[in-house]
C-alpha cells in the first residue's frame, strides 16, 4: 500500500532528483564525499562508550498508513528484543528511539533529522511509501546517516545511505510476468490505482510485454479510494485477457474483487496477480472474494524454513496467535539483523565503516538466505508467486530456483533500457 | 451488444447507488436547509450495523434483510441526536451547520476506528446475491440489481410519505412557509425531528447497501458524500424528482465517460459538466417555489 506524492512531497522530491543528477551516471550510488561536500560528515554524535547503543524506528503510527506501518513497527520491535536477548550488537544493548512519521512525507523528513542529530542513533529503520522515502533520502545523505527501508518499491533508485531490504521490480514484478508467461499467458490487462507506483510498474510491464510478445489489452487506473469498478470490470471482462495484473492500493481491492466476482470472473477463468495484497489484507478484502487468486512477493507466512518457523512462532507469542506475518514485516525484521551483521563485520558502528563492510553480508532470513549487494545497497531476494488458500494464508505455487540479484535500474534487461532514463 | 447492455446497467446501477446516498440528503438539505456533512458517516454507521448484525446472525441473507430496518433505525437515531443536540440551534444558518456537522463527521470516523479498528471489516454478501443473471449475454450482478431495487423501494416509500400521509403534508407545509405552518397549528419542532429521522435513516439504509459493493471501513462515508451533494444540487434543492433524474443522469454519464476515456478523466468530465450546468441553471433541474420570504 502506497500513497500518492502530495504537493508537500515535491520539494524533497526535487531535492532528491537534484542529488541524483549531481551524483552523475558513473556510479549508481551517489557519493556523499563529492555531492555533499558541504555537509558536515564525520561529526556523528553516536555514543558507543556505554553499554548500549541507540537505533531509530520511524513508522507511521498514526494517519492513513498506520494500518500497514504498525505491523512493520511490531516486527522491528521483535527483532530488537531478540537481538538484545542474545547479547546485543558487539556486546551493546539496543536502545530503541521510536518516531511517528504520521503518514506525511515532510514529517518523515523532519523526524528522521531528529533521530540522526538529536537522538544520535546509529541507524534508522522504517518508512513505507515511496514519497516518505524520497523525502527522507536527502536528510540521510546530508547527514551521512543510514536508513534501512523494508518495503517493495518501484526501483530506479540507489543511495549509499539507504539499504533497501524490500524487493525492487526485478525481484517482484518481472518474476510475476515470467511466471505468467511460463503458464502460457498471451495477453494481460493492467488495473491500478492512479498514483506513482502503479504507473511506474505498468511502464515496466508494458516494456516487458512488448519484448516478450505478450499483449497488453488494457491499462486502467481508478482514483485512490475508488469503490466504483463496474466499468473497469466490464472492460476487463470484454477484453478476454488471459490474466489481470493488479496494482490497486488498499480498500479499492475490496470493491474491485467483489465486482470482479459478481460478473462471473474467477481465479480459474481469469486469474488476477496482485502485488499489494498480503496476509494481513486478506480478511478486509473478504476471503471468499480472493480465494485462489495469485500474489507476487518474496515472503509468505507459510514458508517452510526453520528461520521462518522461528520468526512466526516468536511473532505470535509476542503479539497474539491471531496476528499474521507479511512480506514487509519480514523485510523489516531482516533489516535489523543485516545491520547487526554489517556492524560486527566492520567492527564499528561508524557509518562509513558499516557501508564499506556491507557488501556480501548475509543473513539466514525467514524468506531464505539474503545477501547485501554492495554496489546498490539492495539485497538478493527469492521471488515467489503465491495462491491465497482457504484459510486466508498464501501458499507458494512457484518459487525462483535461487535468490535473484537486485537490479534496481533494470540494467541487465535490454528491453528496459529506456525506462531508467 | 453484450458490452453495451453491461455498460447501460453499470450506469443505472451507479445511478441507484447515488440516489440511495442522496435521497436522505435531499430531505435534510433540501427540505430543511441543513448542510449535513455527517450524512456520509451516517451511511458508515449503517454499514457497520450490517457488520454487527452479521456477527450475531451468521446467515448472510437473513442478516442483510434484518440490517436494512436496523440500519434505518441506527441512522435515524443518530440523526435525531444530532438534530436535538446541535442542529436545532442553527436552522437558518446553513454555513454553521456545515462546520458543525463536519466536526461531527470527524468524531464519528474516529469513533468507528476506535470501536472496529482501522482496517476494513468484511460484510459477506448472501449466497443468493452472489453471481449474476445473464441479460442478452451480459452479466448483470445480482448485488447491483438488489441495490437498484432497494433504491426504488426507498424512493417509493419516501414519495408515499411525502404525498399521502399527514406527516408528509406537514413536512411540505413547513418547507413552503415555516411561520405560516407554525401559526396553523403544526408543530414545526416535531416535524423537523421526524424529517431528520427519516433523512438520516435513509443514509443508514444506503450504508447497508454499499457494504455489498465495497469495503466497510471508517472512511466509507467520505467516498459518497461529495457525489451525494452533487446529485442534490444538480437536481434542484428540495426536489425529490430532481434528485432521481440527476442521480441516474450522472450515473449513466459517468459510466459512458469512463468507458470511452478512463476513470479519472470520467470523473473530471462529470465535474466540468455539473459546473457548466449550474452556470446555466443555478437552481438545478427543478427549483422549489416557496412563499417564504427568507
Amino acid at each position: 500500500m502506497r500513497v500518492s506524492v502530495t504537493k508537500r512531497a515535491l520539494i524533497p522530491l526535487a531535492a532528491a532528483a537534484m542529488a541524483t543528477v549531481l551524483a552523475g551516471c558513473g556510479s549508481q550510488i551517489s557519493d556523499p564525499a563529492s555531492a555533499n561536500s558541504t555537509a558536515s560528515s564525520g561529526s556523528s554524535c553516536v555514543d558507543t562508550s556505554g553499554s548500549s547503543v541507540k537505533v531509530g524506528f520511524i513508522n507511521s503510527l498514526s494517519g492513513t498508513m498506520a494500518i500497514s506501518e504498525n505491523t512493520v513497527f511490531d516486527s522491528l520491535s521483535l527483532a530488537a528484543e531478540e537481538i538484545n536477548a542474545a547479547g546485543g550488537v558487539m556486546g551493546k544493548q539496543l536502545q530503541v528511539v521510536s518516531e511517528d512519521g504520521a503518514s506525511e512525507p515532510t514529517k518523515f523528513a523532519e523526524r528522521a533529522g531528529k533521530l540522526i542529530q538529536q537522538d544520535c542513533t546509529a541507524a534508522v529503520f522504517g518508512g513505507w511509501t515511496s514519497s516518505s522515502r524520497k523525502a527522507m533520502l536527502p536528510v540521510f545523505e546530508a547527514n551521512d546517516a543510514l536508513l534501512f527501508y523494508p518495503v517493495q518499491y518501484e526501483g530506479l533508485e540507489a543511495s549509499k545511505n539507504i539499504f533497501y531490504t524490500g524487493a525492487t521490480t526485478n525481484q517482484q514484478i518481472i518474476p510475476a510476468l515470467d511466471y505468467l508467461a511460463e503458464q502460457g499467458t498471451k495477453s494481460i490487462f493492467l488495473v491500478g490505482s492512479d498514483y506513482v507506483f502503479p504507473r511506474t510498474a505498468n511502464k515496466i510491464i508494458q516494456a516487458y510485454a512488448k519484448a516478450h510478445g505478450m499483449e497488453v489489452l488494457g491499462e486502467e487506473y481508478a482514483p485512490l479510494g475508488s469503490t466504483e469498478f463496474s466499468t473497469i470490470v466490464n472492460k476487463v471482462r470484454d477484453s478476454k485477457a488471459d490474466a489481470v495484473f493488479n496494482t490497486l492500493n488498499g480498500d479499492s481491492n475490496v470493491a474491485f474483487f467483489r465486482q470482479y466476482k459478481s460478473v462471473g470472473l474467477t481465479a480459474e477463468s481469469m486469474p488476477v496477480v496482485s502485488v499489494s495484497i498480503a496476509e494481513e489484507e486478506v480478511p478486509g478484502v473478504g476471503l471468499e472474494n480472493v480465494e485462489g487468486q495469485l500474489t507476487a512477493w518474496d515472503y509468505y507466512q507459510t514458508l517452510d524454513t526453520p528461520a521462518n518457523q522461528k520468526f512466526v512462532a516468536a511473532f505470535k507469542a509476542k503479539f497474539g496467535a491471531e496476528r499474521v506475518t507479511s512480506d514487509p514485516m519480514e523485510a523489516a525484521y531482516t533489516s535489523l539483523y543485516l545491520w547487526k551483521a554489517m556492524v560486527e563485520k566492520a567492527g564499528s558502528f561508524e557509518v562509513d565503516k558499516v557501508q564499506a563492510a556491507a557488501g556480501g553480508v548475509t543473513f539466514e532470513a525467514p524468506e531464505g538466505t539474503v545477501t547485501v549487494d554492495g554496489e546498490n545497497n539492495h539485497i538478493t531476494k527469492t521471488p515467489r508467486i503465491g495462491k491465497i488458500n482457504s484459510e486466508g494464508l498464501i501458499d507458494t505455487v512457484w518459487s525462483s530456483p535461487k535468490a535473484v540479484e537486485p537490479d534496481p535500474f533494470l540494467a541487465s534487461y535490454p528491453w528496459a533500457k529506456d525506462l531508467a532514463k | 451488444m453484450e458490452l453495451l447492455i453491461g455498460q447501460m446497467f453499470a450506469g443505472l446501477s451507479l445511478g441507484s447507488v447515488l440516489l440511495l446516498a442522496a435521497l436522505g440528503l435531499s430531505l435534510t438539505f433540501g427540505q430543511m436547509g441543513v448542510i449535513n456533512m455527517a450524512h456520509g458517516e451516517f451511511m458508515m454507521a449503517g454499514a457497520y450495523t450490517a457488520f454487527v448484525v452479521q456477527r450475531s446472525i451468521s446467515d448472510a441473507g437473513v442478516s442483510l434483510l434484518v440490517s436494512i430496518p436496523v440500519g434505518f433505525l441506527v441512522g435515524g437515531l443518530l440523526g435525531l441526536v444530532l438534530e436535538a443536540v446541535l442542529l436545532r440551534r442553527m436552522y437558518h444558518r446553513p454555513l454553521d451547520t456545515l462546520l458543525v456537522t463536519f466536526g461531527v463527521a470527524l468524531i464519528l470516523q474516529q469513533a468507528a476506528r476506535d470501536i472496529f479498528g482501522a482496517p476494513s471489516v468484511d460484510v459477506r454478501a448472501p449466497a443468493w446475491l452472489q453471481g449474476n443473471i445473464e441479460l442478452l449475454g451480459a452479466p448483470i450482478p445480482l448485488t447491483r440489481l438488489f441495490i437498484l431495487l432497494l433504491s426504488l423501494v426507498c424512493l417509493a416509500g419516501l414519495v408515499l410519505i411525502l404525498r399521502a400521509t399527514p406527516l408528509g403534508r406537514r413536512i411540505r407545509a413547513v418547507v413552503l412557509n415555516r411561520d405560516l405552518a407554525e401559526t396553523s397549528g403544526i408543530s414545526t419542532r416535531r416535524t423537523d425531528q421526524l424529517t431528520f429521522f427519516i433523512g438520516s435513516g435513509l443514509a443508514g439504509v444506503a450504508g447497508v447497501a454499499v457494504t455489498l459493493i465495497g469495503s466497510t471501513g471508517p472512511y466509507l462515508g467520505t467516498n459518497y458524500i461529495v457525489d451525494a451533494f452533487l446529485v442534490v444540487v444538480a437536481g434542484g434543492v428540495g426536489q425529490i424528482k430532481g434528485a432521481v433524474i440527476a442521480a441516474f443522469a450522472l450515473g449513466v454519464l459517468q459510466s459512458v465517460f469512463e468507458f470511452s476515456t478512463t476513470a479519472s478523466i470520467g470523473k473530471v468530465l462529470i465535474l466540468v459538466l455539473i459546473v457548466v450546468f449550474l452556470q446555466l441553471r443555478p437552481q438545478g433541474i427543478f427549483s422549489l417555489k416557496t412563499r417564504s420570504l427568507a
